[in-house]
């Protein structure tokens, strides 16, 4: 393989597909402990919509005004989620079926109405993600990297993305105790004065954020994995929220690489030019390292589980 | 002629204009959908006592304590705590929700828990540091659970994990103490360290505020008592309030007769 | 343009027309009623990891048929695709759920992203192939964007009917199962089963309906009929029948309005006339709809003000709050002045007489007395028996 292949093609993918997977999978933990794992989904789901209104509004497809849509798109449900829950008194699951459904059924509705179905907006970019058409043009070898001129030409996603990552990393580290003890006991965050649903309010809106910086590359059923299966696999392993949060990030790189690798060289093993889509093979290759650590984490895997009824 | 005319409401004048007291509840109203949990309850909580708040299931005990947390909304009524609102009282109060209100499986240790009670006095941007941690392990101490500190909470016993609470209150070094049940369901070894420590606060000059299950224990864990029934029955010292005719009142045919006069013969 | 609406809904819009509309009000029908049962188990999401379950059951579908030779496009070949990684996805579901330390809806999530992620994969390797029929599989994401054939409506609409029929024939006991598992557990049914069966059958409307309305929006099928109808009752026979006629008359409506305009895709107009009727169930439903819970709470708080207000006044105070001032204040009992009106004088005084009343009963009888609310507006006249009230007045003497 040419090295300058690999610097202008794969390299920014694989850099994209690492840190989509890193700024989700850090919300992911929280996400996760505060049984709102599914926000993630509709969030993820009313993409479209977003994408689309966005597109009928601004006019263009650049992408600054799909992303805005797509952005509040994500912060509208998750009030309409919010507001339906607690005026119906509904539990949060249905609440989120009907408004994730309501919106993508509205997005599809004004993708054909209008000629945004020709503009290239089609409905499955938003679905899988175009990890493979992150490129960075201008450098052909290993010397050229950290040079300006090359720098300069890093593809637009990448460098969003790797602010996005940085900016949710920053508020963890900031807010971390505010957060634990938020989504551990708000009864207790709220006595100790802390501003609860300014908080839980703030973190919906990040994971909006991230969804939206993440799916333009790898898509919004990717980015579910993303925020859950590497806290649930960092669940599996720690009892400790600090450790758990790294561990997140370690399964989010391995996945983020090892899916691409297998999606774009993969199918060589078995003489076949073509690749496959890395977004998918991302999201299989995360649940499959979460399988691994359902079976065998050191003490809440089902082995050890099985072991210990045996022993005990 | 004219009537005369009416004068501004005090229901109560403050007992003494030094220290107004900890807790002052004023026609608090509650409901859950249309059925109401607390009816319009007038209560002022003695200053430095353990004060149970008692009543058979259903009767508001919980609602009450959450609704003057602002943990539910009221209907109605207004809340004074020290003399002044919630929001400037907050850092004065500590409480001890009941044990199934958080999830167990909370990647955290005894001693994070304990830590978590000293988030107020560490501030906004600050970080944990090893001297809180040996501040948490000194309240595990006071509520012998030392040995417990660096156990994930799911793997404590539920009478550990109260006293974990206990201790995390206990960090927060609060004027008041409202504890929803912190009886229920617990061994011998936590009811007496939760007792002593009650205790313990009330020499500091702490006031308990406490809903408890157990009207046998009423007398000897308690100096007061509130008995609520969605509205408040009476409240007063235990040996004022444990009588049949007010036990009668509060928990009527829920209470066998022989029941009503054993616990208040034991007083 | 009214007119042919009309047509339409009244099945003379041709024969192809009336055959889909026909098939879509009996999925309408068929999803909200069983969509009612893991709504009442409070798993609606559950049919979000079915329905993406299936994408890689379809792919591997429409290979093998590639495979032996045919176009792929067989349908019953891709519905039988849906439903082996459906089924294998709700199983995955449960076996997170039960045996693992995550809970229900990380499991959800996890099996919805990576299934789907899989299908994709999938997809990916059929575009490479270039086989015939590839565009046939977009419909299954986002629902057929074309007029849906009479043929396909034919097998929609039997499918669901046979569902229906399940479904009403073992009404009592899924019933039972998903109102309360303990108690159908003593009563000796078999609840592993049964509830093996609703899943089973939510698998089953979720992979026929998936064709023809798409994999995200078959979820809002089985979700929003059950959920709307649920402001409007909670006895469950009326749930289903309700839940029933919502998913229906959102067929009905929807697949008449796409069949009108060419160019609206019939699952999403199916779907967004269903939430139309969720709106008007949420706002304007009776009992348990917001308009209604609003002016409940309004009433209460505006009663409890008036209680504390002519308590107050009747003991020479003021009304002790700003609420309770401008209640007394609007209805006339009390004067600019801080004077207490006439009717005011009245009214406190009977207030205070209804409260010692009231007081001098719930302490004679604590037991009966719990049984009237306080917000119960009546006069204690008008509720117990005029000796007992006689006896309580000599009390209060």
């Amino acid at each position: 393989m040419m090295a300058s292949e690999f610097l202008s093609i794969d390299l920014p993918a694989i850099l994209v597909a690492v840190l989509s997977a890193t700024s989700c999978g850090l919300l992911g933990n929280f996400l996760v402990l505060r049984r709102q794992a599914l926000i993630g989904d509709a969030i993820a789901h009313v993409a479209l919509p977003g994408i689309v209104a966005g597109f009928l509004i601004a006019g263009t497809i650049a992408t600054i005004p799909l992303m805005i849509g797509a952005m509040a798109a994500a912060i509208i449900a998750a009030g309409l989620i919010e507001i339906i829950r607690q005026a119906g008194r509904l539990e949060s699951g249905a609440a989120m079926g009907v408004v994730f459904t309501t919106m993508f059924a509205i997005g599809i509705v004004l993708l054909e109405q209008t000629d945004a179905s020709n503009a290239h907006i089609d409905a499955e970019h938003a679905l899988y993600g175009n990890l493979e058409s992150t490129l960075w043009l201008g450098v052909t070898n290993w010397n050229d990297v950290l040079s300006r001129e090359a720098l300069s030409k890093l593809p637009r996603q990448l460098v969003t993305l790797a602010g996005v990552t940085a900016a949710i990393a920053i508020l963890i580290t900031a807010f971390f105790k505010e957060l634990k003890v938020s989504t551990f006991d708000p009864g207790l965050a709220a006595s100790l004065g802390l501003p609860v649903k300014t908080i839980s309010t703030a973190l919906i809106v990040v994971v909006a954020l991230a969804a939206v910086a993440a799916f333009e590359a790898v898509g919004s059923i990717l980015v579910i994995a993303m925020f859950i299966c590497p806290a649930a696999t960092a669940r599996m392993l720690t009892d400790n929220l600090a450790r758990q949060l790294w561990l997140s990030v370690v399964v989010a790189t391995i996945a983020g690489i090892g899916g691409y690798g297998l999606a774009a060289f993969g199918p060589q093993l078995w003489g076949d030019s073509h690749s496959l889509s890395a977004g998918g093979m991302i999201a299989v290759v995360a649940g499959l390292l979460q399988t691994v650590a359902m079976v065998a984490a050191p003490r809440y895997g089902i082995f050890c589980r099985a072991r210990r009824r045996r022993a005990g | 002629m004219n009537p005369p005319r009416l004068i501004p409401f005090e229901p109560s004048q403050p007992r003494n204009d030094i220290s107004p007291s900890p807790l002052s509840v004023r026609g608090l109203t509650v409901a859950y959908d249309d059925k109401p949990a607390v009816w319009n309850l007038d209560y002022d909580a003695p200053d430095r006592r353990l004060i149970a708040i008692i009543g058979p299931n259903g009767a508001g005990k919980s609602t009450m304590i959450k609704a003057i947390l602002g943990l539910v909304p009221s209907l109605a009524g207004h809340v004074r705590i020290f003399g002044t609102t919630l929001r400037q009282a907050r850092r004065r109060i500590a409480y001890i929700p009941q044990r199934t209100s958080v999830d167990w499986d909370f990647p955290a240790s005894a001693e994070d828990v304990v830590a978590m009670g000293l988030y107020g006095k560490i501030g906004w941007f600050r970080p944990v540091r090893r001297r809180h941690r040996a501040l948490a392990r000194e309240h595990l101490e006071r509520v012998g659970m030392e040995d417990f500190a660096g156990r994930q909470i799911g793997r404590l016993s539920g009478g550990q994990q109260q006293r974990v609470f206990l201790a995390r209150a206990l960090a927060q070094k609060a004027d008041l103490y409202l504890m929803d049940e912190p009886f229920a369901g617990v061994d011998a070894a936590t009811e007496r360290a939760i007792v002593n420590v009650m205790r313990e606060v009330r020499t500091a000059g702490s006031t308990v505020l406490c809903v408890h299950h157990d009207l046998r224990t009423v007398g000897d864990y308690f100096d007061h008592a509130l008995v609520l029934n969605i509205r408040k029955i009476t409240d007063g010292t235990v040996d004022e309030v444990l009588t049949g005719d007010i036990l009668q009142r509060a928990y009527g045919g829920r209470l066998a007769e022989t029941e009503i006069h054993a616990i208040a013969h034991t007083t | 343009m009214p007119d042919e609406f009309f047509a339409i809904l009244t099945f003379q819009g041709g024969y192809n027309t009336s055959i889909v509309l026909v098939g879509v009000i009996a999925l309408g029908i068929g999803g909200g009623i069983i969509g009612v049962f893991s709504f009442l188990r409070k798993r609606a999401l559950i049919s979000d990891a079915i329905s993406h379950a299936t994408l890689p059951g379809v792919a591997s579908a429409f290979l093998l048929g590639t495979t032996l030779g045919g176009s792929g496009q067989n349908l019953a070949l891709l519905i039988a695709g849906a439903a082996a990684t459906g089924a294998l996805g709700v199983l995955c579901v449960q076996w997170i759920r039960d045996h693992t330390r995550l809970p229900e809806d990380t499991a959800i999530g996890t099996v919805l992203s990576v299934f789907f992620g899989l299908g994709i994969v999938l997809l990916s390797h059929i575009q490479t192939l270039q086989a015939s029929g590839q565009a046939g599989l977009n419909s299954f994401l986002l629902g057929s964007t074309a007029a849906l054939m009479a043929g396909e409506a034919q097998l929609v609409g039997g499918a669901a009917l046979i569902a229906i029929l399940i479904a009403l024939l073992l009404l009592k006991e899924f019933g039972a199962v998903a109102f309360d598992e303990e108690f159908a557990a003593t009563l000796g049914w078999p609840v592993a089963q049964l509830d093996l069966a609703m899943i089973g059958l939510l698998l089953a409307i979720v992979t026929i309906g998936l064709k023809t309305v798409g994999l995200v929006l078959i979820i809002a099928l089985v979700i929003i009929p059950p959920v709307a109808a649920h402001f409007w009752t909670i006895k469950l026979s009326r749930l289903v029948v309700l839940a029933g006629v919502f998913g229906g008359l959102a067929g009905w409506i929807g697949g008449g309005l796409s069949a009108l305009l060419p160019d609206m895709p019939a699952g999403a107009v199916i779907v967004l006339t269903a939430a139309a009727i969720f709106v008007f169930s949420l706002l304007f439903a009776p009992r348990r709809g917001v308009i209604a819970w609003v002016m409940r709470q309004l009433h209460l708080r505006i009663r409890a003000a008036s209680v504390r207000g002519l308590l107050a006044m009747a003991a020479g105070y003021l009304p002790p709050d700003n609420l309770s001032y401008r209640v007394v204040r609007l209805r006339g009992y009390l004067d600019g002045d801080a004077r207490i009106t006439e009717s005011g004088a009245r009214a406190a005084g009977k207030m205070r007489r209804q409260n010692q009343l009231w007081q001098v009963y719930r302490n004679r009888h604590p037991d009966a007395a719990l049984a009237f609310s306080p917000l119960a507006a009546k006069p204690i006249e008008d509720v117990l028996p005029p000796d007992i009230i006689a006896a309580l007045e000599s009390e209060i003497r």
